[in-house]
């Protein structure tokens, strides 16, 4: 169990005369029932993720075009798709988007999930009932979420802005529609679906830290915030990591709820490597530059595993 | 603790109070989504704050037009969730009890794919399904909406079946039960509340998909509610209240579950995340 070397044995199968019950044999035959419990698993994982990123790395050297789908080929071609994609102006505003877009969502998620978090670590009447309550929005289809946010952020009719006008600030945001705002709009849409998430995971973690210690700093004389930036915040740490870096995950790919508010505009000011690899793969029927800003998702994706890993690893111990 | 003082418990109503308030910013799309289907007719224009009266010709719209994709999207999430149960929970339980060499390897291995972008596996998944047949199937999408939940399951369900006593599997194996049996008849039973944890984000990844919905389906054969909420906004763009009711009618199910379930939910999100 100590060492990971070695991914699958599967015994040679000979077939021996049937002898004595040979313990060796019983003890393989043994193995292989127990391989057949872990087996379909480890098939469908190697088909649905092994495979697709094997063969994205393929595809992203093959041309694809709308005729590939009656004819069956896709020559390759080098590095054509690599070079095409980044010579072009909107791949590097995608990764840049993306850049901003994640890192503005964790940024929010985390500091209102946290804040909640401890908001809700005080006891008080109705406490659970309201706790599990907030955890809605984080159910909810996030398309839907994106749809219904489209309706409240509509410039002239949408509920935002007519609240804004009531209240006397503003009143005709272009909210999705302004190529200045809509990446920000999409942002603060994505806080509002990933507080309850980072919500729970954090209260979770402020359950498992010791009274005592928080008693200790209360006894020291250390104020509510000292407290929290001294004790709470080092104690947190690796529930912290986990959950930026599961954040991350699932921020950095997201398309749905892009593709329901701003379908990646205006003037691709909302898109993304997400929305770019559906938009060259399933608009543009060119799987080829899909498979390259897919490609590059990855990578970004495969940094952050290495966090996670190392996070975990740290957790498990 | 249990002693109130007046001022004490005063102080911890004010906290009810604000957290009501938290509360009602946090649901207030999800209020105006109800709000606006139920006033189908002021749809293109500005919405009241409260219906005034109760017009469910939205929902009766909603209904027709895509209580289809409803059932489309349950009969593809409950599929997924058969699968996703049936391949995950026997390999839970391996990777869990047997000591198998790669093991170790395999968990791994798992973790990892819950880092695979989506787009990225449809991308390729795509290709494939063509050459397969598998486009606008419902075989075909539920294989695909299992993919969401099985990483998931194996580590949630790993995490819970590694705490099982061991003298209670032995006890079976002594009276004879072979793996399969000492599976089906001790361990699953055991393992209930993580197989319903589970089975809940199974279905809630699978019915919020929107993604598998639209690369691996090319006609209208196979159309979740999410991707026909999706294209009903660009066909019927001045039409919110039907729109907003369809909306209403597919967060159903979350609602459902966060009220039947929430003690699974909660335990779903961080056990699975964390572990």
């Amino acid at each position: 169990m100590t060492t990971s070397t070695v991914t699958a044995q599967t015994p040679a199968k000979t077939p021996e005369p049937a002898a004595a019950p040979d313990p060796a044999r019983i003890a393989r035959r043994r193995r292989l029932a127990q391989w057949g419990f872990v087996a379909p698993a480890v098939v469908f994982m190697l088909l649905f993720f092994g495979y697709p990123l094997v063969r994205n790395v393929v595809m992203s050297f093959q041309h694809y075009t709308p005729k590939t789908f009656f004819t069956g080929e896709a020559p390759f071609n080098g590095t054509d798709n690599w070079s095409n994609v980044f010579h072009d102006a909107l791949f590097g505003k995608a990764l840049w988007h993306t850049l901003v877009f994640t890192a503005g969502s964790l940024l929010g998620q985390f500091c209102i999930g946290m804040a909640l978090a401890v908001f809700f670590s005080r006891r008080f009447p109705l406490n659970g009932v309201l706790r599990s309550l907030i955890l809605l929005p984080w159910l909810v289809p996030m398309v839907v979420s994106g749809i219904v946010w489209r309706r409240i952020l509509d410039q002239d009719t949408g509920v935002l802005n007519s609240f804004l006008d009531t209240i006397g600030i503003g009143g005709h945001t272009p909210w999705l529609t302004s190529p200045g705002m809509a990446l920000l709009s999409v942002i603060l849409v994505n806080i509002w679906i990933g507080i309850p998430f980072n919500m729970v995971i954090l209260y979770g973690g402020l359950q498992e830290i010791p009274k005592e210690l928080h008693e200790a700093a209360a006894l020291d004389g250390a104020s509510a915030w000292r407290t929290f930036r001294s004790v709470t915040l080092p104690v947190l740490k690796p529930v912290i990591t986990v959950v930026l870096v599961l954040g991350f995950m699932s921020t950095v790919k997201i398309l749905d709820l892009i593709l329901a508010l701003t379908d990646g505009g205006p003037a691709d000011a909302t898109q993304t490597l997400g929305t770019l690899t559906y938009q060259n793969s399933f608009v543009q029927l060119d799987f080829g530059a899909g498979a390259v800003v897919g490609n590059v998702l990855i990578l970004i994706s495969a940094v952050f595993a290495v966090f996670y890993l190392r996070a975990n690893r740290t957790e498990g111990k | 603790m249990a002693t109130h003082t007046p001022t004490a418990s005063r102080r911890r109503w004010g906290s009810t109070v604000a957290g009501v308030l938290v509360l009602a910013v946090m649901l207030f799309p999800l209020y105006w989504m109800l709000n606006t289907a139920l006033q189908p007719e002021s749809g293109l224009l500005k919405v009241d704050p409260v219906p005034g009266s109760l017009d469910l010709s939205g929902f009766s719209k909603a209904v027709s037009d895509q209580g289809g994709h409803l059932l489309t999207s349950l009969a593809v999430s409950l599929g997924a969730v058969a699968i996703c149960l049936l391949i995950s929970a026997p390999a839970a339980y391996g990777l869990a009890r047997f000591g198998l060499r790669g093991s170790r390897t395999i968990v791994f291995g798992t973790l990892i794919t819950q880092m695979v972008p989506g787009i990225v596996i449809a991308n390729a998944l795509y290709n494939s399904y063509v050459d397969l047949g598998l486009v606008n199937s419902y075989f075909g999408l539920m294989l695909a909406d299992a993919s969401l939940g099985i990483p998931f399951s194996i580590v949630l369900m790993r995490s819970f079946m590694v705490s099982i006593p061991g003298e209670v599997i032995e006890a079976a194996q002594i009276d004879g039960a072979g793996p399969v049996r000492t599976f089906v008849r001790v361990v699953l039973p055991m393992s209930r509340n993580s197989l319903i944890t589970s089975g809940l984000f199974a279905f809630l990844f699978s019915w919020s998909d929107f993604m598998f919905a639209l690369t691996l389906n090319t006609t209208d054969e196979v159309k979740p509610i999410t991707l026909g909420i999706y294209q009903y906004i660009g066909a019927h763009v001045g039409d919110w209240g039907s729109v907003m009711a369809a909306s209403v009618l597919s967060a159903v199910p979350a609602a459902i579950l966060l009220v039947l379930a929430q003690k699974y939910i909660a335990a779903g999100i961080t056990g699975g995340s964390v572990k």
